[in-house]
């Protein structure tokens, strides 16, 4: 199977997911903790045309408070833990956050230091963890594919709850 | 080379305590009152540009720590190296940067990270410890253990102001509106021209120079593949060449040859990403569309040879750790198809009217600034500046091979845009000699034990001279300073934006290629 086939055929499915749960589409804020840029790399692939993203409805938005998601990279440093946190209480809720890459599951090989504090769980929720270093796109649009059906077990609960 | 060192001998021979060689690098330990008068008869007489300064923390050993200032010999492919001694009660040492700007923010670094004072810095902010980092604790200090977390400090970072009427403020980031990685810029503006830009970084500092030193050596080339993500390779082969440089390896030319090509695919995929973000910032999209195809392309062509899109994983001490010989037809196959692409998508972005109107002109940076500041890579080849390490200091197989150094005088981001096309092409045809003239044999040889020792390991990434210099003691790296070419370029940004528009500094910036991880560390 080509990249190009293996795309389409998620892209469908999570085009599915996002149309049942979101109505259209689902926007996505992306959050660099204080990744090594190679994540940033991915997600910029994510945009280009051999996997064009939005085409399943998914979009890569200027502002937190545009945004159903979080897409974090890297470890969380001292320096960006306040930029974070603030970006995070800006998202309106219900908010997923899904955390991509080694460092933003775990620390990775920055770990926990001086000057890295780990993993973005330490800082914020995180509903679902993407793991490569980086992950490749595939892996990116699969995992925003789990984050979504975490969502929908969300809403549930708060309906039963209710 | 040794005519130099008889002329700088001849003129400070009072004021030089020690004189040592260890291949091509020449160690001078002088007395530090000396230090300003030599750096500025090196850099501003001899015409020999400053490439690095860094601390080492010697308290142990030597009872003192020590302020190391390099400076590249690129005719000769040779360095020179400063060195004075800091008694730790007594912390200052006198500042260069008012004689030699380029100092600025390497002095700066060394003051928050080991805490000695360049006395008479013309700016002594601080610079990676944010204003919340309590006084007197430096990281890069052997006293301090990698694993503290000192508390947060009230404090506050203040800002160059700019007054007068009708002049105000606009703050962007750390967290930005498009993809890329954190930072503050600070603009003043008075109407739409921006008369004032202050940058403020080290969002991103993870302490990797301090991570080096409790790592194992097997983890450490991994370590530095993350340093600038994008310049994986680069990073990883000045490593591992600092380190068999140390140990006195010479790599098997297989080797040697395959470092050439995974350099030269990087630059490649670099290089295009860096036009399709000039395309994307001046709203073309169909331009964008094609480049980022073409990065892309390259990207799985990467992955195929070696597994990792970003080629990593591939480098290692003693050589490479796969062989891609196997692919040769297909890496050929594929260049050709790319440069044939590449060279359409070129011609198509320079006869576009909308394109070619934003970027002629834009964002100047001239010769003497460039100079002034030490600026680096094929930004500093679009000013006038002809120097490329792996030219001037040839490493893996290089030296084999005909290529040529693109050079502009504009400085603009067309001029930038431009160089960066031509080094496509010369990348290109790099590759091409390399798989052609592969020699047989081993890909690596094995590196069990790392003597004790210390040396400078170098290489020209796509944003330029990137430097390491290691010293290794009981098969453990006890100091690593990374030197990414964007601590050089950042500063430039801040003259390259003067009386340009708002709205032409994301493309300003794209076309400098800035690296914040690479900068920050
Ligand atoms: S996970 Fe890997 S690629 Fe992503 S930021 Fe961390 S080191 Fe870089």
């Amino acid at each position: 199977m080509t990249v190009e086939d293996e795309i389409e055929i998620m892209g469908q499915r999570l085009n599915d997911k996002i149309r049942k749960i979101y109505g259209r589409s689902l926007h996505i804020r992306e959050v660099d903790a204080g990744s090594c840029n190679a994540c940033e790399v991915e997600v910029n692939s994510l945009s280009n045309p051999i996997y064009d993203i939005e085409r399943f409805g998914l979009h890569i938005v200027a502002s937190p408070r545009h945004a159903d998601m979080l897409l974090v990279t890297g470890p969380v440093t001292r320096n960006m833990e306040l930029a974070l946190l603030k970006t995070y209480n800006a998202t309106p809720a219900p908010k997923l956050v899904a955390a991509m890459g080694s460092c933003a599951c775990n620390g990775g090989i920055f770990g926990d230091t001086y000057a890295s504090m780990g993993g973005v769980d330490k800082i914020i929720p995180v509903d679902v963890y993407i793991p490569g270093c980086p992950p490749r796109p595939q892996a990116v649009i699969f995992g925003l594919m789990v984050a979504i059906g975490k969502l929908e077990q969300k809403i549930s609960k708060t309906e039963v709850k209710s | 080379m040794n005519t130099i060192i008889e002329s700088i001998k001849k003129e400070y021979d009072n004021h030089i305590l020690e004189v040592s060689t260890s291949q091509n690098e020449t160690y001078l330990t002088v007395k530090k009152e000396i230090i300003v008068k030599m750096c500025d008869h090196i850099y501003h007489h001899l015409d020999i540009p400053l490439v690095c300064i860094f601390a080492t923390d010697e308290r142990k050993k030597e009872g003192f720590f020590k302020v190391h200032y390099v400076f590249s010999v690129d005719r000769e492919d040779a360095f020179i190296i400063l060195r004075i001694d800091i008694d730790g009660k007594n912390p200052g040492y006198p500042s260069i940067t008012n004689k030699v700007a380029a100092a600025n923010w390497y002095e700066r670094e060394i003051q928050d990270l080991f805490g000695l004072i360049p006395v008479g810095h013309p700016d002594p902010r601080r610079l990676i410890n944010f204003e919340d980092w309590p006084a007197g604790i430096h990281p890069l200090r052997k006293d301090f253990d990698i694993k503290t977390k000192p508390p947060r400090v009230e404090g506050e970072y203040v800002y160059r102001r700019v007054e007068g009427e009708g002049v105000y403020e606009i703050p962007v980031g750390p967290v930005h509106a498009g993809v890329i990685e954190p930072g503050h810029f600070r603009f003043s503006v008075a109407g739409e021209p921006i008369i004032n830009l202050e940058i403020r970084h080290f969002y991103t500092h993870k302490g990797v120079e301090k991570l080096f030193e409790n790592i194992s050596l097997d983890k450490a080339v991994f370590l530095a593949e993350r340093i600038s993500g994008d310049n994986s390779v680069a990073h990883a082969v000045a490593f591992c060449q600092a380190m068999e440089k140390i140990a006195g390896m010479d790599i098997p030319p297989r080797a040697k040859h395959v470092r050439t090509i995974l350099l030269e695919l990087e630059r490649i995929y670099n290089h295009i990403g860096d036009i399709a973000g000039i395309a994307t910032d001046v709203a073309f999209s169909f331009g964008a569309a094609h480049a980022n195809k073409l990065k892309e392309d390259v990207l799985q062509l990467n992955e195929r040879i070696t597994g990792s899109r970003l080629l990593r994983g591939m480098n290692t001490i003693g050589g490479v750790r796969r062989d891609i010989g196997s692919s040769k037809d297909e890496i050929l196959l594929n260049l050709s198809i790319i440069h044939r692409d590449f060279r359409k998508l070129m011609e198509l972005l320079f006869s576009t009217p909308s394109l070619m109107d934003r970027i002629e002109t834009t964002g100047r940076i001239y010769n003497d600034i460039a100079k002034g500041l030490h600026v680096v890579g094929p930004v500093g080849r679009a000013s006038g500046i002809d120097r490329d390490t792996r030219r001037d200091h040839p490493y893996a197989a290089y030296k084999e091979f005909n290529f040529k150094v693109p050079v502009s005088k504009a400085g603009d981001v067309h001029a930038r845009t431009v160089v960066r096309g031509d080094e496509i092409c010369e990348s290109i045809a790099l590759i091409e000699q390399a798989l052609w003239s592969l020699p047989e044999g081993d890909i690596s040889i094995k590196a069990d034990d790392i003597p004790d020792g210390s040396a400078l390991g170098y290489c020209e990434s796509p944003r330029g001279e990137t430097i390491y210099w290691i010293r290794t003691c009981g098969n453990k790296i006890e100091r690593c300073k990374v030197r990414d070419p964007s601590f050089c370029n950042w500063l430039s940004i801040e003259y390259a934006v003067l009386d340009n528009i708002v709205p032409d500094f994301p493309i300003i910036n794209k076309s400098l290629s800035l690296s914040y991880s690479g900068n920050d560390m």
